[in-house]
């Protein structure tokens, strides 16, 4: 135990950069998942088809695959569409990026399935008494829809998102420091991984743990005006 | 087998493919064989894990969902656990950590079995499927209608019996949806192996970009194939599903959202 305390820092560190990780995947995974619902639920035969497509996609190849094309395919294909048109110069896709990029997108798909059954959920009624009063489609969405939603969607929400959690622990196979990564090399350095990895365990249970209580609060606070038996 | 590059055609398609497509794929079909092997390795992990975790969550289920008193607990916390946390580092756990105590090393498990990737990757699988599947299993055992287990005993059947006629494969087909899942969630676990060594789908992927110092086509080719496989895993369940469920298929079933069934039992 004395080694895990003398490399706390570099614990703690990973940590950090780990829940960063993941809440920058989810803001993307809400931004692209109500994309993606709205897609799924309007009109137009086009965007439904790319909002299935997305989703197939996301089903159809594991994670760790997606985020080895984005990180190496992804900044190969940025550098040769510069230097084909001559607009940027070398960029470089940091495994920060990397990583909030393929795991918000692949998210944002479970989210996409979670927010357009939450739509559905909202009695038509009320957006039809909220048109009626002449709300524009931003106070529709604001406040009719969005908040009745966040409760309907919350229960598959915090599955998403406790998933989310443990996908971040792939980063470390590009490289970011996060968590894992860092144990990973304290743990060879002294020669006990396996403390190490235990140590990692406990810090995910412990994240998984702390976030539970997080959205039953703000369960409780959507759920306000709902009475429950 | 003749190379592409002996026939006039096969020239061809090699400098179109070298210097004219985005992706190198006759370098790609040189190898493809790698690839299949890389095939086989996934889905013999793939399958081997879910067949060994599903034989694992059988009592497992029973006694969770029966509240065994002192079982109960510790499976409960065994699940907790490799359910809450990422089979990465279940897998680097297994792989790296054991290393750590002399007793293993020393012992006759380790030099067949503990010391080698593909067995401590399938050991991470196992546990990690099996963890997952108790838990659903366990409430589809206890969502068991009470009428079906009422009507087995008046029928007479002792407890070993009403199990395994009424109570399982009553369960068996309830879980069917959620085990769909699972299935595919275990597929796409599987390229951790390629994590520790293997030479799975993904390893493959790996090794040619590395070997040729490529950034697409070992991946794109890798997730194409997964692609296949996943597509392939879903219309058969689709088949079993409308087979097996018939009798549920009134209701209409929405296919559940999310990635896996939460830890915390909601």
């Amino acid at each position: 135990m004395d080694v895990i305390y003398e490399y706390r820092m570099s614990l703690l560190a990973g940590t950090l950069v780990t829940v960063q990780l993941a809440l920058a995947s989810v803001l993307l995974a809400i931004f692209l998942g109500l994309i993606g619902a709205r897609a799924k639920l309007s009109k137009s035969r086009v965007a439904h088809r790319m909002a299935g497509g997305y989703t197939t996609l996301v089903r159809g190849v594991p994670d760790l695959v997606l985020m080895l094309v984005l990180f190496y395919g992804g900044q190969q294909m940025i550098n040769d569409l510069g230097e084909a048109t001559g607009l940027w110069d070398y960029v470089e896709i940091n495994q920060f990026t990397a990583g909030v990029g393929t795991i918000g997108f692949i998210f944002g798909a479970y989210m996409t399935e979670t927010f357009r059954g939450a739509v559905l959920a909202v009695p038509r009624g009320q957006i039809e008494a909220a048109i009626a009063y002449g709300m524009s489609n931003w106070q529709v969405f604001s406040r009719v829809l969005w908040p009745q939603m966040v409760r309907y969607a919350l229960p598959s929400f915090t599955n998403n998102w406790l998933v989310l959690i443990k996908s971040t622990a792939l980063v470390s196979v590009i490289g970011l420091q996060d968590v894992v990564y860092n144990a990973f090399v304290a743990g060879r350095s002294v020669r006990q991984p396996f403390t190490f990895m235990i140590a990692v365990l406990i810090i995910y249970l412990i994240l998984t743990a702390l976030s539970d209580s997080g959205l039953r609060w703000i369960d409780r606070r959507y759920s306000a005006g709902v009475r429950r038996a | 087998m003749a190379t592409p590059s002996e026939t006039p055609i096969g020239d061809w398609l090699v400098l179109v493919s070298e210097n004219y497509s985005p992706l190198d794929f006759m370098l790609v079909a040189e190898h493809f064989e790698r690839f299949l092997w890389g095939v086989f390795v996934t889905l013999e992990l793939t399958f081997l894990a879910l067949v060994l975790g599903g034989i694992l969550c059988i009592p497992l289920a029973i006694a969770r969902a029966y509240k065994h008193p002192v079982f109960n607990a510790p499976i409960w916390f065994f699940t907790y656990c490799f359910r809450g946390t990422p089979l990465l580092v279940q897998t680097y756990m297994i792989y790296y950590g054991l290393a750590q105590f002399d007793f293993i090393r020393e012992s006759v498990l380790w030099g067949p079995i503990l010391s080698k990737a593909w067995w401590c990757a399938l050991i991470a699988f196992t546990l990690n499927t099996a963890a997952y599947t108790t838990e659903f299993l366990r409430g589809a055992i206890e969502t068991t209608p009470f009428g079906e287990v009422e009507a087995a005993k008046a029928s007479g059947m002792n407890r070993f019996t009403m199990m395994r006629r009424i109570i399982l494969p009553s369960a068996f087909r309830r879980a069917l949806p959620a085990y769909s899942n699972e299935i595919i969630f275990m597929l796409h676990g599987s390229v951790i192996a390629s994590t520790i060594t293997l030479q799975d789908i993904l390893g493959v992927g790996r090794w040619l970009n590395g070997r040729y110092y490529l950034a697409y086509e070992g991946f794109i080719t890798a997730m194409i194939l997964y692609m296949i496989i996943v597509f392939a895993i879903t219309r058969g369940f689709n088949y079993w599903e409308h087979h097996w469920l018939g009798h549920l298929r009134p209701r209409k079933e929405t296919l559940s959202a999310s990635p896996k069934a939460s830890m915390l039992g909601r």
